[in-house]
């Protein structure tokens, strides 16, 4: 029976993978891009998902560690010439683990919803700092700088094409798909998953709670940064907009919608809001969050398990 | 770098001002939290809400006070029905899942008011023109008089929850759901109830606020973010904690921008926090639990 599980959900995914691999050779130039994008966004709320559906813990600042992937990749592009990829990369991660470290140090002091409102209050700290330090930051105007090179060293690299683009984020976003995978299904996922089902039992057995904790959001942060990092490439500038709140608490919505704890959710949940953002902003312009708000509520309210949860017990029946 | 005093006396009149406003709209959140764990993020969207209605209804009568009960009572109405229609159904549901609704709720209306209002900020202008001579300054009265009346509604609100009968119903509630239910209280009605006072706590305070520095579809955001260091370093479900914490905080801001930029004055606020978290997690100003 398992093993059967396990044969339909390679295919499924080999089938999606496939799919997203072939999809930049046919789209038009626009659902090109806006396919790499939902790829991105999805990456955010795949690390997000580590705390939301794993742990048990919702994090309302996601954008924090998003927004300073973004500016290390800025970082790095500005200060190297030829501005070199694998340094942004670096410098994205580097800074986003030092910023999920500082934020989870504090935050996991708290529990349920402090967690939440804490982790909140954290992200709009790196707003303010970042919006401030005009200097280092551009402030308001944010950061503009050129895309770099795929490649290693000077005689392999060539400029990115929206097509090898697309290709690049798709082999970071699956290697980090399985990669987390991996780590779910590891006796630290498992520790954290008890952490989720119930906390005082956990820590009765023995395990160190809040070093489980910390390392979740320190993981949860880096993946977050890196899809930061990736944005920066694709769209070659970094702004406070996606260090403020609402891109944090967008990235709950996308868990939400397309169901916690299942790693593949929050992508399907990133496309889902993404193309009816896409649909409903060509009638309502920037008011589309006012039908979207409204199906949000409505799926926490009757929907709990997300479009995938709802899709997985459909199947099963 | 000396500071004269008499700068660090308008300053600290100036914090205990915001403080007692930051203190009106936190004790509605406070409330509805303490009382039915419910973090309703779209608190800030009912005091932004509360300031338009004030608009509308000064632009209609021209009178301020008129507008400051059409708004309480309009908003205290609203947010019954934000009750009703997204957090009951989510009655023995994790707790987590009610910051998920409101912050919903808080998406639609602070997108409507968008819609309905336009990005551009309106004005209330103060009801209290008199001003009086504060060394080189001109207070406004209108300043003084929202202090002491944000104090007022508190200690009213205070005296209200413990002698009126459906103050001591919502103290019931608190205390034990079912106990309170066996004994013949209408908890589903009680609950309501709290959500609309807390609702038009915040619509008061936006209508105070209004004057001050203008109404628009994003004011609710700045708001709901103090509000929530307040609750969380008075220490949440606390009255008397989210008054205290709201004055410090506010004071530590209004000092704290006499040396840098007021945007940058925030970030004392957010210290605070974590200071708190560090040595006090329950909060600065409850007894530590035993």
């Amino acid at each position: 029976m398992t093993r059967r599980h396990g044969v339909l959900f390679w295919a499924g995914f080999a089938i999606v993978v496939a799919l997203l691999f072939v999809a930049p050779l046919v789209l038009p130039p626009f659902w090109r891009r806006f396919v790499t994008e939902i790829l991105i966004w999805g990456l955010l709320a795949m690390s997000s998902d580590i705390l939301i559906g794993y742990t048990g813990m919702i994090s309302f600042g996601h954008s924090a560690f998003f927004g300073v992937g973004m500016y290390g990749a800025a970082a790095a592009l500005l200060t190297s010439n030829p501005p070199n990829l694998w340094l942004a990369l670096a410098y994205g991660l580097i800074l986003a683990a030092l910023v999920a470290a500082f934020v989870a140090y504090f935050a996991t002091r708290l529990r349920d919803i402090y967690f939440a409102i804490t982790t909140l209050i954290f992200s709009q700290i790196f707003y303010v700092i970042i919006f401030t330090s005009t200097a280092w930051t551009g402030g308001e105007n944010g950061l503009t700088f050129d895309q770099p090179k795929l490649g290693f060293g000077e005689t392999l690299s060539v400029y990115f094409t929206p097509t090898t683009l697309h290709w690049f984020v798709l082999f970071v976003v699956v290697a980090s798909y399985l990669l987390l995978r991996r780590i779910t299904q590891s006796p630290f996922g498992m520790v954290l998953q008890s952490i989720r089902e119930n906390e005082p039992r956990t820590r009765a057995i023995g395990y160190p709670v809040e070093r489980y904790k910390i390392v979740a959001v320190m993981l949860s942060g880096l993946f977050a940064g890196l899809a930061g990092v990736l944005y920066a490439i694709q769209n070659q500038f970094a702004a406070p907009d996606f260090v403020f709140f609402l891109v944090s608490g967008e990235t709950v919505i996308y868990n939400v919608i397309g169901g916690i704890g299942t790693l593949a959710g929050p992508i399907v949940g990133a496309a889902f809001f993404l193309l009816l953002r896409e649909g409903l902003s060509r009638f309502l312009t920037e008011y589309y969050l006012i039908p979207l708000g409204v199906i949000f509520i409505a799926m926490v309210i009757l929907l709990p398990q997300g479009l995938l949860g709802f899709a997985r017990r459909w199947l099963n029946q | 770098m000396g500071v004269p005093l008499d700068q660090i006396l308008i300053q600290t009149i100036n914090g205990v001002v915001t403080g007692m406003i930051l203190a009106l709209v936190a004790s509605g959140l406070t409330l509805i939290f303490g009382i039915m764990d419910v973090v309703n993020f779209a608190h800030g969207e009912l005091f932004m809400l509360g300031a338009y209605v004030g608009v509308l209804t000064l632009a209609v009568t021209g009178n301020f006070w008129l507008a400051l009960i059409a708004a309480s009572l309009l908003i205290a109405l609203l947010g019954a029905a934000i009750y009703l229609v997204t957090l009951r159904p989510l009655i023995g549901r994790d707790s987590l899942t009610t910051i998920l609704a409101t912050f919903g709720v808080s998406l639609v209306l602070q997108n409507y008011a968008l819609w309905q209002f336009g990005p551009v900020s309106r004005k209330i202008s103060e009801p209290i023109v008199g001003h009086f001579t504060l060394f080189y300054l001109d207070y406004p009265w209108y300043r003084v008089v929202i202090a002491l009346l944000s104090g007022a509604i508190i200690g009213g609100f205070w005296l209200f929850l413990k002698y009126g009968t459906v103050g001591i119903w919502i103290r019931a509630t608190t205390q034990d759901r079912v106990m309170a239910q066996a004994m013949g209280i209408p908890v589903p009605w009680v609950l309501t109830i709290v959500f609309g006072i807390g609702s038009a706590m915040a619509a008061i305070s936006g209508v105070l606020f209004g004057p001050f520095g203008g109404v628009d579809p994003t004011m609710g955001l700045n708001w709901i973010l103090r509000a929530f260091i307040v609750v969380v370093v008075g220490g949440m479900g606390s009255l008397g904690g989210s008054i205290a914490a709201a004055i410090l905080i506010s004071l530590l801001e209004a000092y704290a921008s006499l040396w840098v930029s007021p945007s940058q004055a925030v970030i004392v606020s957010f210290v605070v926090l974590i200071v708190t978290l560090l040595f006090r997690p329950t909060g600065l100003f409850v007894a530590t639990p035993k």
